[in-house]
């Protein structure tokens, strides 16, 4: 499993990478996403749309679960990955270039880990 | 297999339909999209449809122990009095003095239903279990919102719970509270207790739970929610294991739904139809859905409760699968209710008995009609999961128990034999199932592979979900 | 007294020892023993196969069956062809549970594949569910698929059968959503009224077609109007006069329902029957109930299974949209077969039966002075103007001759004819009326 180490991590497995002081790319990390398994849906944020940090931006399905995808971040949804509504898999293939929504006017975060933290704490 | 649409020719059929005998009338406006239907002969329909059947397994084919499903056996009787053309002839507006026969037999399954329930009046127009959770569950919104207690936007349902409950708690509205099980599988007192408050409007709970377990403590549970000014409702999915041994009403419950398809033997019918029959105590009578049967001075008619809910389907119920109930009902009788009850709760500790030499129970403790094995050591130590050794049975003819259910129990199979099956049959199948334990150990590989002699194998659950093929397409 | 238990008193005894307990009581000791009912319960004693048959027998034959009926409001008889009883009355599927296993469930998932493929060919939509309970329930349930945190009320046509607007009324109470009634303008939906009435909040608009005065509404206009709102236009369908009339997808609807009886079920004094529920594909996971998709095994074999599953409630729980877990599926499996045995032409067939016999009965009954309610095309069912003592008059006449006549409406009666009622019976029928008007 990769944990980038340019990202940050939350504890309910999200990464965040920032694109400057007020805007991040948010997705699920290597860890969520083998955990669901094969996902087969991704219900998507929808842009303009307020997020909270700590409240769900979204979820995803597996055949047998579904699973929130919870915000790191307050601040806007600026953009939405739509190519992730026609396959779902690229967030299994590649979690860190599925990024699913584009935050901006971030203004607040959830404490957030490193990538050698969040590895010690998934303890992989 | 072949689809119906690769079969025949155009222009095949069968000739069902006689010349018109008035003159033709056509309607302005047609459609244009063309209307691909099957063209084929009436042999070639019958086969085809035949073949399905053979790649069917139902109660008629063997072992059924589905857990909380109660796959019992479905009587022949019920199904020739459900045929009957007295009752599928009716129509549906018929004037009322034209279904005397038909609003008796709503009446008289009714009067035996409150009595087990122990409830006071019965009604049938919900079409199914999760339908009647949301007419119970309605019963409970309109009780507090007459009352003008607005506050009450919380419904508590355990997380032992099947998810029609929160489900339906929140189509009904409510906020859903999950309160934890305790480490036995029932009702945590204190997480109960906590959870309670002004804004609680009630409980959903199933007793004898999901784990099959009567709760002990069910007394102290509904008093807490009473107290709290809560009411209480009884998911009959379980009902099976308690029918005419111990009433849902004495337990202190307010309104109750119960599967004529589990506990009172309507078969299932690959999913529906099933019935939901709801019951409530007195108090809840007015909000009912309209119409309930009356009868007066021997003779049955329709009555709109004062403050009904209002309908929750077109006409009265699933009036077919009424009769079948009815039928069962009436045949078992005031001693065959309880017995049937008896030896289904007997068959599953039989049951839980011979196998708990090598399986690993989630409760090792008397059970009720059903049981949970967790295969979480086999699966650490194997590498056969669940439903590794759930597909091993199909290759010997079995249907597998529930897999996976309760969410609360990991690599969880829930076995409810019902109490239609034999000693005799439930030894053999005790022998299977301790045989594929010890093939996990012997041969996992073989377990993986499972099932080999079934008509499909093993299939592609994700690459469905993810191509969506819904229908056929016509070339 | 009837029971299908099948041990001896000795297999009891040897089951308990093994067990440990003494008795059949003794495994209901967590039960609160003042609980237990005992010898209390009132129930009359078991019965005999033979016993129960003259029983519940009996109880048939207290009820009228006619041997005509001219009455539908959402209830129709239709011929059954034999081939579908001769199916569906197998054992295998009778009795066999939703398909989880799906391994050993093919029979019953293609079948439903198949019952899918044929609804969207009827309605033109893209995607069926497995079936919903009836037509009403379904019609209720297709407003949650339309409602979001903007839109969030719902309208229904006054010309809609009362009791599928008063199930929906019905489920709106329980999800807290204002349900609002688009009024009537001589039998059919005003679309004035329906355009001025939808707001920037309408979630969708509820069409009956035929509507249940069995007028013809115009659908495409209406669906434009709701459209031009923003809004869902949702139709509820005759599913036998959809092989014949412009399909809900021609008219531009998003979702269709319908009640599916009149696919080879009989009208069984209301039920079971099922709901069909079909919609685009932009719109499918949003269906409640389940679905069959097709996919191979490991083999490569082509197979069927449940799928889009994370939508349902044993997933998503108090998330998911709504609480359905079983369905009708054998009255799908019905309908499906039926609809086979039919072909296009039958279907056809049968509906330009329906359209023509109420066509005749309704100019036989104008010329013995009878007036339709209603101007306007209709399909198999139409009004005729009637005060309460005509109505009783009427339908008294008719059932006195083995007839159930319409279903008396405000003011008139609503009639019904299929492909059953040969010209000779309408004959008699209007001689019937004419005796008595």
């Amino acid at each position: 499993m990769t944990f980038p180490e340019e990202l940050k991590y939350s504890r309910d497995d999200e990464w965040v990478k920032m694109l400057d002081d007020t805007t991040a790319l948010v997705g699920i990390t290597d860890y969520a996403q083998s955990e669901m398994g094969d996902l087969v849906f991704i219900n998507l944020p929808v842009a303009g749309d307020a997020c909270e940090k700590g409240v769900a931006l979204c979820d995803i399905e597996s055949v047998k679960a579904v699973s929130d995808v919870v915000c790191p971040v307050t601040g806007e949804v600026a953009e939405v990955n739509e190519e992730l509504a026609d396959a779902p898999e690229t967030l299994n293939n590649d979690p860190y270039g599925a990024w699913i929504a584009k935050i901006e006017n971030i203004s607040d975060f959830e404490e957030l880990l490193t990538a050698e933290e969040y590895r010690a704490y998934r303890n992989c | 297999m072949k689809l119906i649409f690769e079969l025949g020719a155009e222009g095949r059929g069968l000739s069902l339909m006689p010349a018109c005998d008035v003159p033709d009338f056509t309607l302005s406006e047609e459609r244009e999209a063309p209307l691909h239907l099957p063209h084929v002969s009436e042999n070639e329909l019958t086969r085809h449809y035949t073949a399905l059947c053979k790649r069917v397994h139902g109660v008629n084919d063997g072992f059924y122990p589905l857990g909380s499903c109660t796959m019992k056996y479905n009587p022949k009787i019920d199904e020739d009095m459900a045929a009957l053309p007295g009752f599928t002839q009716l129509h549906p507006l018929q004037d009322v003095e034209t279904v005397q026969g038909a609003l008796e037999a709503y009446h008289v399954l009714g009067t035996e239903l409150s009595e087990i329930f122990g409830m006071d009046a019965v009604t049938f127009q919900p079409a199914a279990g999760a339908h009647g959770e949301f007419t119970g569950v309605m019963l409970i919104k309109a009780y507090h919102v007459d009352r003008g207690d607005t506050a009450r936007t919380k419904i508590i349902v355990p997380d032992s719970a099947h998810g029609t409950n929160p489900a339906t708690a929140a189509m009904c509205g409510f906020q859903v509270v999950n309160i934890p099980s305790g480490s036995d599988g029932c009702v945590d007192l204190d997480a109960l207790r906590a959870a309670v408050g002004p804004d609680t409007a009630g409980l959903m709970l199933t007793n004898p739970n999901t784990v099959g377990i009567f709760d002990k403590n069910i007394l102290e549970i509904t008093k807490i929610v009473h107290e709290a000014g809560g009411l209480c409702y009884y998911d009959g999915a379980n009902l099976n294991a308690v029918m005419g041994v111990v009433r849902p009403g004495d337990m202190g419950f307010d309104c109750i739904h119960s599967n004529l398809h589990k506990t009172f033997a309507t078969p299932h019918g690959g999913g529906g139809p099933g019935a939901g029959a709801v019951g409530c105590k007195d108090f809840l009578r007015k909000y009912m859905p309209g119409p309930l049967v009356v009868e007066k001075d021997g003779r049955f008619d329709f009555e709109y409760p004062e403050k009904s809910i209002g309908r929750v389907k077109m006409f009265y119920g699933n009036f077919g699968v009424v009769i079948k109930a009815l039928t069962y009902v009436l045949s078992l009788g005031r001693q065959g209710i309880p017995d049937a009850a008896k030896c289904a709760v007997l068959n599953a500790n039989y049951m839980m008995a011979r196998l708990k030499t090598k399986f690993d129970m989630a409760y090792d403790e008397i059970c009720m009609h059903e049981f949970v094995m967790s295969l979480v050591r086999l699966h650490d130590e194997t590498g056969c999961s669940a439903l590794d050794v759930a597909k091993g049975m199909l290759d010997f003819g079995l249907h597998p128990p529930t897999m996976y259910f309760p969410l609360i129990v990991h690599e969880a199979l829930m076995v409810e034999p019902c109490e239609t099956e034999s000693k005799e049959l439930m030894d053999e199948v005790c022998d299977i199932y301790l045989k594929l334990y010890d093939m996990a150990y012997e041969n996992p590989q073989a377990l993986h592979d499972a099932p080999l002699h079934t008509p499909v194998r093993r299939l592609d659950e994700v690459a469905a979900a993810r191509s969506m093929v819904l229908r056929y397409q016509f070339a | 007294m009837g029971s299908y238990i099948p041990h001896t008193a000795e297999q009891r005894e040897q089951m308990l020892a093994l067990i440990g307990v003494k008795s059949l009581d003794d495994l209901y000791k967590s039960v609160p023993h003042d609980m237990l009912i005992g010898d209390k319960l009132a129930l009359p004693d078991g019965m005999s196969e033979l016993e129960v048959r003259e029983k519940v027998t009996a109880m048939a034959e207290k009820n009228k069956v006619f041997k005509t009926v001219l009455r539908g409001a959402g209830a129709y008889r239709h011929f059954i062809p034999a081939v579908v009883k001769s199916i569906t009355s197998r054992e295998e599927l009778v009795t066999c549970y939703t398909p989880y296993q799906a391994e050993i469930s093919q029979g019953v998932l293609q079948g439903v594949f198949e019952f899918q493929t044929m609804i969207c060919e009827l309605t033109g939509m893209d995607v069926s569910n497995a079936s919903h309970y009836d037509g009403a329930t379904a019609a209720a349930e297709t407003i949650p698929m339309c409602k979001d945190r903007k839109r969030t009320r719902a309208y229904v046509s006054a010309t809609v059968n009362p009791q599928v607007i008063e199930t929906m009324q019905t489920y709106c109470f329980a999800s807290n959503t204002e349900l609002i009634v688009v009024p009537a303008r001589d039998g059919k939906t005003d679309a004035e009224a329906l355009k001025q009435a939808l707001g920037a909040d309408a979630a969708c608009f509820y069409l009956q077609q035929p509507n249940y005065y069995g007028l013809m509404e115009d659908a495409a206009a209406l669906g434009e109007i709701t459209h031009a709102a923003g809004a869902k236009f949702v139709m509820g369908v005759n599913p036998i006069a959809c092989a014949v009339m412009k399909t809900p997808r021609e008219c531009g609807a998003d979702i269709v329902v319908a009640d599916g009886q009149p696919l080879g079920l009989d009208t069984n004094f209301g039920g079971p029957y099922l709901g069909i529920m079909a919609t685009t594909n932009a719109m499918t996971r949003k269906l409640p109930g389940r679905i069959v998709g097709e996919t191979h095994d490991v083999d490569g074999e082509r197979g069927y299974v449940l799928t889009l599953s994370a939508r349902e409630q044993h997933i998503r729980r108090e998330k998911a949209s709504s609480n359905i877990c079983s369905n009708q599926a054998l009255c799908a499996f019905t309908a499906g077969v039926y609809m086979a045995a039919m072909g296009a032409d039958g279907m056809k067939q049968c509906a330009k039966l329906c359209i023509s016999k109420a066509h005749y009965f309704a100019s036989e009954l104008e010329k013995i002075g009878c007036r339709l309610k209603y101007d306007g095309e209709f399909f198999h069912e139409f009004v005729t103007e009637a005060g309460a003592d005509c109505q009783k008059r009427i339908l008294d006449a008719l059932a006195a001759e083995g007839i159930l006549g319409g279903q008396c409406v405000d003011g008139g009666i609503l009639w019904c004819v299929t492909e059953l009622v040969s010209r000779e019976t309408l004959d008699r029928a209007v001689a019937i009326v004419k005796e008595v008007l």
